[in-house]
């Protein structure tokens, strides 16, 4: 009965189509997952906010641990030092020297709260608490302008942050050149 | 064969003993050395003579970054495991098999997890497949002119990898309707994650757990590591541990930040995950030397991510003209090919170049092409022609 919490009512995969395959399973090798196994490795946040965690932080809260776990190598204000800057660019990716940051370059805020729990400080992930991971996002967005210093992320504001460059990206629309590319440009010879 | 022969041969192992079989029959036996040679060895090692190797640059954080496969040294289309490129983003973790495990969870009826003893009972499938960073030849967008083909194309690789298709995973989990997308996700420090449309994925996606007939090494995935043919190199996330099916990507870092290529207009690619067609000539190549005028044999590697090398054509007049090079067989999708085409070399200086075309009809551009259609920002997806200029003292440059 667990599994109610996390799966679809089984009347959907009968009516499923489309992508939707096989029924049964075919070998039963494998242990069923229980929602402890998932939950213990699911730390996924989807662009809309799902599987954000509880907690909040500001920027004004985010300093202090920015300071200990993150400034040796992103600087003081985030202006990068050995490793990429967090802040800054908006306006240069049209020009020969583009500076892609959060600010000027990342299309979701979400994806933010997720990176830096999974995967920093880069070497210590996992050190720091939620509440400290919502505001340290916090902090860079801030810094890039993009919210208030007293501004409480959480898992209902974070999704709303509206990003600089969220319309920036485009689909794949290559080949786009060879002889069957599909917009016919002129081409300097 | 007399007896003292036998010896002599049985000391250069099995391989050997073919060999002076038939070398008996000619009267070339003794030219054999005389004194005994190494004891069997447990795990084969190369010759103290060979010394191709990985690239592996100066980095103040070691365990991100890249290291290239030397491709000039690498005959036919496999790339030895052991030379095969790395790119790490947190180092390279060290996982014991018998703790590791698969789980396949999201929008599916019943969510599993899986040993790796289990992975092995399921049904498998065997395939040669190339992998290419995305940002391989990268620097040729703002500087063009890498010096040799390890520098310049190094990011690529080919194996033949064994594993479990996707589909038998997913198809065991039951799919809802809902399903659109599949996120997986690494076991290395920063548990690094892609999205991938579930479409490609059931289509051909492998869960390999050996390449070129052992298990993967610890720096491409150990134990476990996902193959997409033909997508770009970081779709095939290494230590694997999670698949996720959901409805949506989920715009990770690398498909966001990076791994997006940036257009003229400030806007950027995204989802860009097709290798296009690309090939090199690797020898001649640059920072070689020919000994001097006379026969050659041109030879270079092809591949596209969007099906087989259909064509590979070489020019040795700076692309005045070409002329189609002998392929490989058999040519398999989303693998290297290898070309060859013999060649006299007068001894003048030349411009040597080749195009692949693969079979979309899709002809690998120049430099000015592609620059044209997508200015100089785009970090990602090179796959611009290599021209070679053999100078008249033999030596081969870069242009
Ligand atoms: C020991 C050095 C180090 C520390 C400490 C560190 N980082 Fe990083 N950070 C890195 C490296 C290296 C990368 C690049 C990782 C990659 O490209 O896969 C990175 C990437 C990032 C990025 C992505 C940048 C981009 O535009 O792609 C963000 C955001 C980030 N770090 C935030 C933080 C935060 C917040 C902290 C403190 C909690 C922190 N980092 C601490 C080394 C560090």
């Amino acid at each position: 009965m667990e599994r109610c919490t996390v799966f679809k009512p089984a009347l959907l995969v009968l009516l499923a189509a489309g992508l939707a395959i096989a029924q049964s399973p075919k070998t039963k090798v494998g242990k069923p997952a229980t929602p402890a196994d998932i939950a213990q490795r699911d730390h996924f946040v989807s662009p809309d906010g799902e599987g954000l965690p509880p907690g909040k932080g500001s920027a004004a809260e985010g300093k202090k641990i920015y300071e200990r776990r993150c400034a040796e190598c992103h600087g003081s204000q985030g202006q990068g030092k050995d490793e990429a800057p967090l802040v800054g660019g908006q306006g240069t990716l049209a020009t020969p020297k583009p500076l892609k940051t959060v600010g000027s370059y990342w299309p979701y805020a979400t994806i933010l709260f997720d990176y830096i729990n999974r995967a920093m400080p880069f070497d210590n992930p996992g050190l720091l608490t939620y509440d400290q991971v919502y505001a340290v996002s916090a902090l860079i967005l801030h810094w890039n302008g993009i919210i208030g210093e007293h501004d409480v992320m959480d898992a209902s504001t974070l999704p709303k942050v509206s990003m600089p460059n969220r319309d920036g990206f485009v689909a794949d629309d290559r080949p786009d050149t060879g002889q069957i590319k599909k917009k016919a440009k002129p081409r300097a010879k | 064969m007399n007896r003292r022969g036998f010896i002599k041969a049985a000391s250069f192992g099995a391989a050997g003993l073919t060999a002076a079989c038939s070398r008996a029959k000619t009267g070339v036996e003794e030219e054999l050395p005389s004194q005994l040679g190494a004891k069997l060895s447990a795990y084969g090692e190369r010759s103290k003579h060979e010394t191709a190797k990985r690239l592996v640059p100066e980095l103040k954080r070691p365990e991100i970054g890249s290291s290239t496969t030397p491709l000039a040294e690498t005959e036919g289309i496999i790339t030895p495991a052991s030379l095969h490129f790395e790119r790490h983003h947190a180092g390279v973790p060290q996982i014991d098999p018998a703790m590791h495990t698969l789980l396949v969870q999201g929008l599916v009826d019943r969510p599993v997890v899986y040993t790796m003893a289990e992975l092995k009972r399921l049904p498998s499938e065997s395939h040669i497949y190339f992998v290419e960073c995305s940002g391989n030849s990268g620097r040729e967008w703002k500087t063009p002119g890498a010096g040799d083909v390890q520098k310049g194309f190094g990011l690529a690789s080919c194996s033949e990898w064994t594993g479990v298709p996707v589909r038998v995973l997913l198809e065991e989990a039951g799919l809802q309707k809902e399903a659109k997308w599949m996120l997986a996700e690494g076991a290395d420090a920063c548990k690094m994650f892609r999205s991938l449309p579930l479409e490609k994925v059931l289509k051909d996606g492998l869960v390999a757990y050996a390449q070129n007939g052992e298990a993967i090494r610890p720096s491409q995935g150990y134990p476990l590591r996902l193959i997409v043919p033909g997508y770009e190199g970081n779709t095939n996330v290494k230590w694997l541990r999670q698949l996720k099916v959901v409805d949506q990507p989920y715009m990770a870092k690398d498909e966001t930040s990076k791994y997006t290529d940036l257009l003229p207009d400030g806007r950027a690619r995204q989802f860009t995950f097709e290798m296009d067609a690309k090939s090199v000539i690797t020898h001649p190549s640059g920072g070689r030397k020919l000994p001097g005028p006379g026969f050659y044999e041109i030879r270079g590697l092809a591949w596209s991510g969007r099906g087989r090398v259909e064509k590979v054509e070489v020019s040795v007049d700076g692309g005045a003209t070409w002329k189609a090079a002998q392929l490989q067989e058999p040519r398999l999708p989303m693998a290297f090919t290898r070309f060859r085409m013999p060649w006299e070399w007068a001894g003048n200086e030349v411009q040597i170049v080749s195009r692949a075309v693969d079979e979309t009809g899709y002809v690998q551009p120049s430099r000015e092409e592609l620059t044209d259609a997508r200015g100089s920002n785009s970090n990602y997806h090179y796959n611009g022609r290599k021209i070679w200029r053999i100078a008249a003292d033999g030596e081969v440059h870069s242009v």
